[in-house]
């Protein structure tokens, strides 16, 4: 072969090889950090691993957010309006973190049942319903109408509430 | 009576514009094909008819924010006349509908510069370049018009007050980052005219590339900025401390970068050896279509985030549609083109040309590893195969070990010579560089931490592997030299802007690198009174109180820091404010910035026996992150203003030009 063939054969050849690398290191780290998204019907019904990192989410459910008086740790329930899920959280929750609204939670399922979260997640916009959990809803068999007045109420009593205490 | 029209003259400019657009971008090109000067000649005027145009349009809706027209449905949901002037004008592009005519101006810009700076080039170039940022534009206006029309009126119920803009979109980082970053999306868009161009004339040479270099470099060192302010704002404006999200709206800004990153040093491989022709055009394709899909991915609601303000399936429709058109047509004219313009240049593989490639490919594979991460759960949901979402270990994983070899060729590069580079060069030049890269890096980190990272000495072996080669360069650059001051004068600005781009990488990498590991993060529980201790430093809360602001509330917490066991003290005040008009609340965060550590105070919230959750960050390094970015936009800057552009813009005679070219060709 003349040296410029053999030079294109061997970059063609380390192209290759690297390609095969790049895509086989991807693929690897894809399938150990993708999160799965479940909603509080399947975790119930055994769908969701136990000790695996995944995200759940729906709203959260009135008068359940319950702060320990001491310590950082908070527990609140996640709800599809089917059924629930609790969560245990150690932290600060993020600033649209209220009662009626749309989370989505990144954390373990604890074999008790309860998620034990490393991560709260609620968005930049009061009226954000977060796509999964809208799913997860639909699934349940709410429209988005529903959840939205009923989060709309929620929040109004709220603000009452607040604006009572001050 | 005037006052009131503003929104439809704002409207009708922009018909106009697209019209404009449109004869730019078909009379130019058919002129070329058709052999008709007068038709070429059209290119330059449509362009500036263009710039006008659009930006006639942009001072109406601008004019609309100004004057709180809430009967315009773009101001009305995005202002509110309590805002504060410079909100108001930069919430113009706080929004999809601005944000694309924004785009769109900016597009018309960089098509007028492109005009404007192009007397040397031969007509047909010109006509071609401009023809295809016409196409381009014309794309653009049109979606502006038919899916985003900021112009729209609420007739007859007109709303007494506006809704306000998203208080996290209420800060300078907002007021700078969107231009910024356009400036660089857009940009790019010359340099994938230049490379169709290329493409359609058949012709690609050294001048060629030295037109081209210029506009990539300047486009990337604004995409730079853009993303290193993105970052900065994320920091202090979301309140967690974290500068990079790995999220997808940022991944859609890396990616551009990151191919525009390979095509700057491709371009630099074709104008001086003419090599790497087609791979050059392929990645100005590329970069342009990456920026145009971070566009599609950010407008198009396909992801919900901060920047994700439409929700219309049209307008996702659209953007992609005009992606697949720009995507298809370029890559078929690649395809049924490209063999023209190739030819092979040899080179051994230590040598500047194979370091540069191996460059390309790492950067490419980084670009890929990003793009699958990011697009993967999208396609997956498209394809109704569930939702799932890639999370920042993924990214880590892929990203860090593929920069730091990247750092392991950038070290060698500056210093190896083009073609061919004897390896006894190549260690005589950089043994005492790796000695010290290896002792220096591995030794800093116990000087400055409690304890020693092998993270953080990694990141700084290759930091100081990329600077020290420099060092040793500029040393070996400037020994002959009468004086140090002459023998510095005479190296060129490009050589200072590659210097100071790599310098600026470095400084970034021990950014992320210290930041990532000695980073300390407490979260707490504080009452007037109480103290607690975060990194050496006391953090005393004296009280909290209630602050009132035109549109919002705030809680405020007074706190005072002591460093160790120091008399001096100073207060930090952090906020939590509700904003009125949107009922929505923010946390806003004390700083204390510097150049070694940054101290972070978030307000959490009320715990309601009267003590706050609070948020305290030791964030040793975290500015040399946006520092470097600085450093890197600075070098790209440098690198254009050097003379061999300068020279080419006042050179008289296109015969004579044409001479020169074909010499420098020959001689290279």
């Amino acid at each position: 072969m003349r040296p410029k063939r053999k030079q294109k054969l061997y970059l063609s050849l380390g192209l290759i090889a690297l390609a095969a690398v790049a895509v086989g290191l991807t693929l690897y780290a894809l399938r150990s950090n993708i999160n799965l998204f479940f909603s509080p019907v399947q975790i119930a019904a055994g769908d969701a691993p136990i000790e695996r990192q995944i995200r759940a989410g729906g709203m959260v459910k009135e008068g359940t957010v319950a702060r320990d008086p001491e310590s950082l740790d908070v527990a609140f329930v996640v709800t599809d309006y089917v059924d629930d899920l609790e969560v245990r959280y150690s932290g600060i929750l993020p600033d649209l973190f209220r009662e009626g609204q749309g989370v989505v939670v990144v954390g373990k399922l604890q074999s008790e049942g309860w998620l034990r979260a490393d991560q709260v997640l609620a968005r930049h916009d009061e009226n954000y319903m977060p796509p999964e959990v809208a799913q997860a809803l639909e699934d349940a068999g709410y429209t988005p109408e529903d959840y939205q007045d009923k989060a709309a109420e929620v929040g109004e009593r709220m603000d009452a509430r607040q604006g009572a205490s001050q | 009576m005037q006052i009131l029209m503003i929104p439809e003259i704002g409207h009708y400019a922009l018909v106009i514009a697209m019209l404009m657009a449109t004869v730019q971008g078909i009379l130019p090109l058919a002129g070329v094909a058709s052999r008709r000067p007068l038709w070429m000649a059209y290119a330059r005027p449509m362009a500036a008819g263009q710039l006008l145009f659009v930006a006639i349009a942009y001072a109406c809706l601008t004019a609309s924010y100004m004057l709180d027209d809430f009967s315009v449905t773009n101001v009305a949901n995005n202002s509110n006349s309590m805002l504060p002037w410079y909100y108001k004008l930069s919430a113009v592009w706080g929004n999809h509908e601005g944000s694309v005519l924004l785009w769109s101006l900016l597009l018309a810009a960089w098509g007028y510069c492109a005009a404007r700076f192009s007397r040397e080039l031969p007509r047909d170039v010109v006509a071609r370049v401009l023809g295809i940022l016409g196409l381009v534009g014309m794309g653009f206006l049109a979606f502006v018009l038919v899916t985003s029309n900021p112009f729209e009126r609420l007739l007859p119920n007109v709303p007494g007050d506006g809704a306000d803009l998203n208080p996290l979109l209420q800060d300078i980082g907002l007021i700078m980052h969107p231009p910024m970053l356009y400036m660089g999306y857009v940009g790019f868009s010359v340099v994938f005219a230049f490379a169709l161009a290329a493409l359609l004339g058949g012709r690609l040479d050294a001048a060629w590339a030295r037109w081209a270099r210029p506009w990539t470099n300047l486009a990337w060192a604004f995409l730079t900025v853009g993303i290193a302010l993105g970052s900065w704002w994320a920091y202090y404006e979301l309140g967690w401390g974290g500068w990079w999200f790995w999220d997808p709206v940022e991944n859609a800004s890396l990616l551009p970068w990151l191919s525009g990153t390979a095509l700057m040093h491709s371009l630099a491989v074709t104008e001086k050896r003419g090599a790497f022709k087609s791979w050059t055009l392929l990645l100005a394709i590329f970069t342009f279509s990456l920026s145009l899909l971070g566009t599609f991915l950010v407008r198009s609601g396909v992801l919900t985030s901060v920047h994700a303000f439409a929700n219309d399936p049209t307008r996702g429709q659209f953007i992609l549609m005009l992606l697949g058109i720009t995507v298809g047509l370029s890559l078929l004219i690649f395809a049924l083109r490209a063999p023209r313009v190739g030819h092979r240049v040899g080179f051994t593989w230590l040598s500047r040309d194979a370091l540069l490639l191996i460059n390309n490919i790492l950067l490419v594979i980084m670009t890929i590893t990003v793009l699958m991460g990011t697009v993967y759960p999208l396609l997956l949901d498209a394809l109704d195969l569930g939702k799932i979402s890639v999370g920042p270990p993924y990214f880590n994983a892929l990203f860090v070990p593929l920069t730091l070899v990247l750092a392991l060729f950038m070290g060698l590069g500056p210093v190896a010579r083009w073609k061919q580079t004897p390896v006894r060069l190549l260690v005589r030049r950089l043994w005492l560089a790796a000695l010290g890269a290896v002792v220096l890096g591995v030794t800093l980190p116990l000087l400055f931490a409690e304890h020693w990272s092998p993270a953080v000495a990694l990141g700084l072996v290759a930091a100081l592997w990329i600077v020290l080669p420099m060092l040793r360069d500029l040393f070996d650059k400037t020994r002959n030299a009468s004086s140090l001051g002459a023998g510095l004068k005479k190296l060129s600005l490009a050589y200072w802007g590659m210097q100071l781009g790599h310098l600026g990488v470095a400084v970034t990498i021990v950014g992320v690198a210290v930041v990532s590991n000695y980073s300390i993060e407490q979260n707490v529980r504080m009452a007037p009174g109480d103290s607690v201790e975060v990194a050496g430093y006391t953090f005393t809360m004296n009280g909290l109180s209630n602050r009132r602001a035109a549109n919002f509330l705030a809680d405020r917490a007074n706190i005072s820091v002591r460093h160790g066991d120091s008399r001096r003290s100073f207060e930090m005040n952090p906020e939590k404010r509700l904003y009125l008009a949107t009922r929505m609340p923010l946390s806003q965060v004390a700083l204390r910035p510097g150049l070694l550590r940054d101290l972070y105070v978030a307000m959490g919230e009320d715990l309601g026996d009267g003590s706050w959750a609070l948020r305290i960050q030791y964030k040793p390094f975290v500015r040399w992150l946006w520092l470097g970015g600085l450093l890197m936009a600075f070098g790209g800057v440098l690198a254009v203003a050097d003379k061999r552009y300068r020279r080419l813009a006042t050179a008289p005679d296109p015969e004579v030009r044409a001479a020169n070219a074909i010499g420098r060709e020959a001689r290279a």
